[in-house]
């Protein structure tokens, strides 16, 4: 927890940023054992909410060890988001990392809320998907806040000049914005909201932004190593998620007839969904860093000069 | 934010569609013994009947232990002879507008070895519906009726039996456990008391039916419905069969 580099904004925590870090880890396998939850068909199996059973700790089998053991992950990160924004309170001067930590702690007890919800009204799909969908905002807020206590952060931006060419601040915000409403497609989908092709056909398009994105910042700000690690991140993400999702339709034609969830269609349901939460933190971060190490526009001729 | 959730709870609550209930003035309905008849007949099923998978219950041993033979699927059972078991039969329509009242022995549905029993059946609507859970686990029951409010229940183990009732027809209400997702069953909620489930010959017979003209519909849960019309005369006896491909 001690001081070991001191930034122009603030001083780094390495506590802190391990904190987080461990809050983002929590919140992916919370995303992970939802997942599970629905694609188990387990979402029904504890009536109750927010005991289990009427009691605490229920007997964990068949589909109440999914939902029950969701519900505890979910405790627990919040618990940790509760300890995050103490310990931000507390050692971090930031005013707007201060405010971003209560947006996630709001966020987690509106998770809770929606979660608890869903099981009351027997899975609504508008409240189905929106549980999904917060879900994985809530943890693309926790990566940013791994970001923004991180020591590369505090130890400034390496800014480049935004070739007014190949502007980059508008396609760094599309990516995340495709990617978030993909989500809730994918979630209104599996909550039998609407029917997959929408999502599958909306895939395309996702993919198409974020490649344009990756590809402009390769090809024209590859100097920049923050931008070029983040771009080659996102790329990857979502070159496996596009993986998964053909994977995940695929299984699911093959047991539709199943009398219960196959075990293949679980798993790559289940990584898509997991991958679908890395997608949208990346291009998220990307974004950041974009308007970050951006600097002023320039137009070709000056650049040349 | 807890103030929003509740009021999106209040509104969800309150906007939950209310079941059609018979209406009062209607008049009790009313059967001649002395001209009711009979309608009989068969749902047959053509082609190859198609291999129901095994049930894994693995993830709860204590499923597994109450079996011993390995329990296969009853999404569509093809008996020996060529017919269908578990389809609903039920007259949709023909009969005058009339309130039947439901009996006041209770329709089952038990849990036994993490399997429904039985795996479709009838009641009327306003008839309790009683449920058992012989089983040493905890399972849920979550009716899923779209006319009928929905219901989702705790059956923890060997738990007192509970009651619920379908005030208004609908058919077929599937009910599941999402303790074990393999558990499913239908119910085929009547408006009166002239239903049948098929069995292992296939056949039903639908008795003490007034004389006229029926619209006679078999619901299957995987293969759906068929319908068909038939005159009963007075004292009499009507046939149909009803075929599903393969």
């Amino acid at each position: 927890m001690a001081a070991s580099h001191s930034g122009a904004e603030n001083t780094y925590h390495a506590g802190l940023f391990r904190w987080s870090v461990l809050l983002a880890c929590c919140t992916l396998l919370l995303v992970v054992a939802g997942g599970l939850v629905t694609s188990r068909d387990a979402g029904l199996s504890v009536p109750d909410w927010p005991l289990s059973y009427g009691k605490l700790m229920p007997k964990m089998e068949g589909g109440i060890l999914y939902e029950h053991g969701h519900r505890m992950i979910a405790t627990m990160v919040g618990m940790f988001t509760i300890v995050s924004l103490v310990w931000i309170f507390r050692a971090d001067r930031r005013r707007w990392l201060r405010i971003l930590a209560v947006i996630a702690l709001l966020a987690v007890i509106a998770q809770g809320v929606l979660g608890g919800l869903t099981v009351l009204l027997l899975l609504p799909w508008y409240i189905s998907s929106s549980h999904a969908t917060l879900a994985q905002l809530f943890f693309s807020t926790t990566v940013a806040m791994a970001l923004f206590t991180s020591r590369r952060w505090l130890a400034g931006p390496t800014v480049v000049p935004e070739d007014g060419a190949n502007p980059l601040r508008g396609l760094s915000l599309a990516a995340p914005i495709c990617v978030i409403c993909q989500l809730f497609l994918g979630a209104a989908a599996r909550h039998k909201a609407i029917g997959s092709i929408y999502h599958i056909c909306a895939a395309p398009i996702v993919t198409g932004v974020i490649l344009w994105l990756s590809m402009r910042i390769l090809l024209h700000y590859a100097q920049n190593r923050e931008l070029r690690i983040g771009s080659v991140l996102l790329l990857s993400i979502t070159l496996v998620q596009v993986f998964l999702g053909v994977g995940a339709f695929m299984t699911r034609v093959a047991y539709v007839d199943a009398v219960q969830p196959m075990p293949l269609m679980v798993t790559f349901t289940v990584l898509h969904v997991a991958t679908g939460a890395l997608t949208l933190a990346a291009s998220v971060i990307l974004a950041i860093l974009v308007r970050r190490n951006l600097g002023a526009r320039v137009n070709a001729l000056s650049m040349a000069a | 934010m807890f103030a929003a959730a509740f009021c999106l709870l209040l509104t969800a609550c309150g906007s939950s569609p209310q079941p059609q209930t018979a209406s009062p003035s209607l008049p009790e309905a009313h059967v001649d013994p002395a001209t009711a008849g009979s309608i009989s007949g068969r749902v047959l099923f053509t082609g190859t009947p198609p291999a129901m998978p095994t049930i894994d219950m693995s993830s709860n041993p204590d499923c597994q232990r109450s079996h011993k033979t390995p329990v296969k699927a009853e999404t569509v059972v093809v008996n020996k002879n060529g017919t269908l078991r578990y389809a609903f039969v039920w007259i949709k329509d023909g009969l005058s507008a009339a309130h039947w009242t439901p009996p006041a022995e209770t329709a089952k549905l038990t849990q036994n070895g993490c399997i429904y029993e039985p795996h479709v059946s009838g009641m009327m609507a306003g008839q309790t519906l009683e449920i058992l859970n012989d089983d040493p686990v905890n399972h849920n029951v979550h009716a899923q009726s779209t006319v009928n409010p929905p219901w989702n229940i705790a059956e923890p183990p060997r738990a007192e039996h509970s009651f619920r009732k379908f005030p208004s027809p609908e058919v077929l209400i599937p009910m599941s456990c999402s303790v074990h997702p393999w558990m499913h069953a239908y119910i085929g909620v009547s408006p009166h008391p002239f239903f049948a489930v098929t069995g292992e010959d296939g056949s039903f017979t639908l008795r003490g039916v007034p004389p006229g003209t029926y619209t006679i519909e078999v619901v299957q849960e995987k293969l759906g419905k068929k319908e068909g019309k038939v005159t009963l005369s007075p004292s009499g006896t009507a046939s149909i069969d009803f075929t599903y491909g393969g």
